[in-house]
Parts: C-alpha cells; sequence; structure tokens
C-alpha cells in the first residue's frame, strides 16, 4: 500500500508539514517494496485551489493513506469520494523516518 | 452586501434510499410534482425525531448553532407535512454539507484518523497499529449525554449563597434563604467550550505520555 506524507524538504530527517495543499514535499512510501518518492508540489505558491489540485497529483500516484497535519474542508470530501484515509498527525518536530518507523510497526 | 455564507452542515451518513413515492392517488394529477428534501433536513429529522436528541444536542452533531438546527428541523417537518398532504413524492437530495465517515482518534500516538470504507471495521490506528483508539463523536456525545447543558448553580449576589438550580425556573424568580434577595445564575458555562477544553487537555495528556 501507498502512503503519501506531507514533508519540509526531500530527506528522511525532514519535518512533516503540517500544511496539505501546499506543503513542500510529497513523500510517497510504499510499505510492501519500502521504496520512498519524492514529489516537489507543484502547488506550493498557487493561490487558490492547492488542495484538491494535490489531491489530484496523489490519487494519480494510487495512494491510499496521507498523513498531514491539517486538511481543508474543501479536500476532506473529495478524499472521501476518492476513498482515501486521512491521518491528522500534530506534532510538527516528527521527522519523515519516525513516521516510516511507525508505519512499519 | 451579500449575506454571510452558510456554514457547512456535517451528516453523519448519507439516507440509505434516495425518496419516497406515494402510493393508491385517488386523483391522478398532482403525480409529477416532488418535494426536494435537503441532506441537512433529512439529518436533522433522524437526529430529533429517530436518536430522539433534543435540538441542543442535535446543533453539536451537525455543527451549526442551536437557531438554526431549530430552522432547518421545522422546514424538514413543513416539507415533509407537504409532501403527505398533497400526495407528492419526497427526492432527498441537495443542500450545504459534507459527510462525515466518523473520526478516531489514537490513544497512543495521538493521531486523528477517519475511515474511508464504511464497510470494514476500523481494527486499529493506521499509523502505529495500535489497538487503543476511540471515536471522536462517542466523546462528545458521552459528555453531552452526562453534563448538563449550563453550570446548574444558582448564586445570591448578596451573600455569596448558592443552591443548586431548578432546571426550568428563573434563577430570578428565587429568593435567597439568608438575606432575602433575589438569586441569579452563576457564571453559564456553555457546554460547548466545555468539552474543546476536555478534548485539548486530553490531547496535551496523550503528548505527555
Amino acid at each position: 500500500m501507498r502512503v503519501a506524507i506531507t514533508s519540509t524538504g526531500n530527506s528522511l530527517v525532514s519535518n512533516l508539514d503540517q500544511r496539505f495543499g501546499r506543503c513542500t514535499y510529497f513523500i510517497i512510501y510504499d510499505t510492501e517494496s519500502k521504496e520512498t518518492e519524492y514529489i516537489p508540489n507543484p502547488n506550493k505558491d498557487v493561490q487558490e485551489g492547492a488542495g484538491p489540485a494535490s489531491v489530484q497529483l496523489l490519487a494519480s500516484h494510487d495512494v491510499k493513506k496521507i498523513i498531514s497535519g491539517e486538511f481543508g474542508i474543501k479536500i476532506k470530501s473529495l478524499l472521501e469520494s476518492l476513498k482515501i484515509q486521512m491521518i491528522i498527525l500534530k506534532e510538527s518536530e516528527k521527522t519523515i523516518r519516525e513516521i516510516i518507523n511507525m508505519l512499519n510497526q | 452586501m451579500s449575506p454571510r455564507p452558510l456554514r457547512l452542515r456535517k451528516v453523519s451518513n448519507p439516507p440509505v434510499i434516495s425518496g419516497f413515492k406515494p402510493y393508491g392517488v385517488k386523483n391522478n394529477n398532482g403525480n409529477a410534482e416532488a418535494v426536494f428534501l435537503h441532506f441537512e433536513e433529512y439529518e436533522a429529522l433522524r437526529l430529533c425525531d429517530y436518536e430522539l436528541l433534543n435540538h441542543h444536542q442535535a446543533s453539536l452533531i451537525t455543527e451549526v448553532s442551536r437557531p438554526t438546527l431549530t430552522r432547518i428541523y421545522a422546514r424538514a417537518r413543513q416539507k415533509l407535512a407537504e409532501a403527505f398532504v398533497m400526495g407528492k413524492q419526497i427526492i432527498i437530495e441537495g443542500g450545504k454539507i459534507y459527510f462525515d465517515n466518523r473520526w478516531f482518534v489514537c490513544n497512543t500516538c495521538g493521531c486523528y484518523f477517519n475511515n474511508p470504507d464504511k464497510q470494514e471495521e476500523v481494527t486499529g490506528c493506521p499509523l502505529c497499529g495500535s489497538k487503543s483508539f476511540s471515536g471522536i463523536n462517542d466523546v462528545i456525545y458521552e459528555s453531552e449525554e452526562s453534563a448538563p447543558r449550563y453550570s446548574a448553580l444558582c448564586i445570591c449576589p448578596e451573600c455569596g449563597y448558592e443552591q443548586d438550580h431548578h432546571s426550568g425556573k428563573s434563577c430570578k424568580a428565587e429568593i435567597c434563604p439568608g438575606c432575602g434577595h433575589y438569586m441569579i445564575r452563576k457564571d453559564p458555562v456553555p457546554i460547548k467550550t466545555s468539552t474543546k477544553k476536555e478534548k485539548h487537555e486530553s490531547s496535551d495528556h496523550q503528548h505527555g505520555k
């Protein structure tokens, strides 16, 4: 299963980005093959509609779960219809490596 | 100036049917007309008349104010009555709503998550796999059941004497047995803020662990 994590940078020591639509990087982690993929967010500086555009990007990568600090009201209904699970983690100090370790438990 | 935008109403689950049709219509000319019952009105009916909650409890669940919920509920009954009397069919659609498929909070890592697939039961936290999690709606609902809407105490402004408030009876009608002064309500605390506080405290507690 593929899990998307919003990140402030493109390494495993970067922190979790508390925003979803305008995060710096998306990290896609495959729980079976243990591979990570880094995608720079093209919607980072968009004025409007960053959330839905990011959802579209992640849906095209066949993601089943998204871990972020927050999800906007436009996105929640969209993700529900796409049957993508939202996981809200309020601890911004957590690094991507720690989150991946939690997923593997 | 444009009016203030409507607040999104939360609907727990979509209804199992999309409408009702009358049968055995006596005069066959009013058949084509339909009444459009909005999802939020369906939800208000479900909470108030099926779950037997009061309007305040229902308003917390749909995340609108109590007066707004009462208006939605009144509209729902008006539409149903119109459909019954005029023999119109009912179509449930529309309304400014979003569906809430229950959110959960993990007691181990403190993350919040939802359940996108309603067919499957949640077995564990999707992040850390912990079996210890609780539904967020349940927490609010339980505290709502046990706690009264306001802190129910009357206080005398003169001597500070306190007594339990009798619901339905105005505090200003009560007379202090000590000094004979009229009583007032002691700091009314709406339940909404107190449940929020409880939630924050519990999440802080989890972080502390």
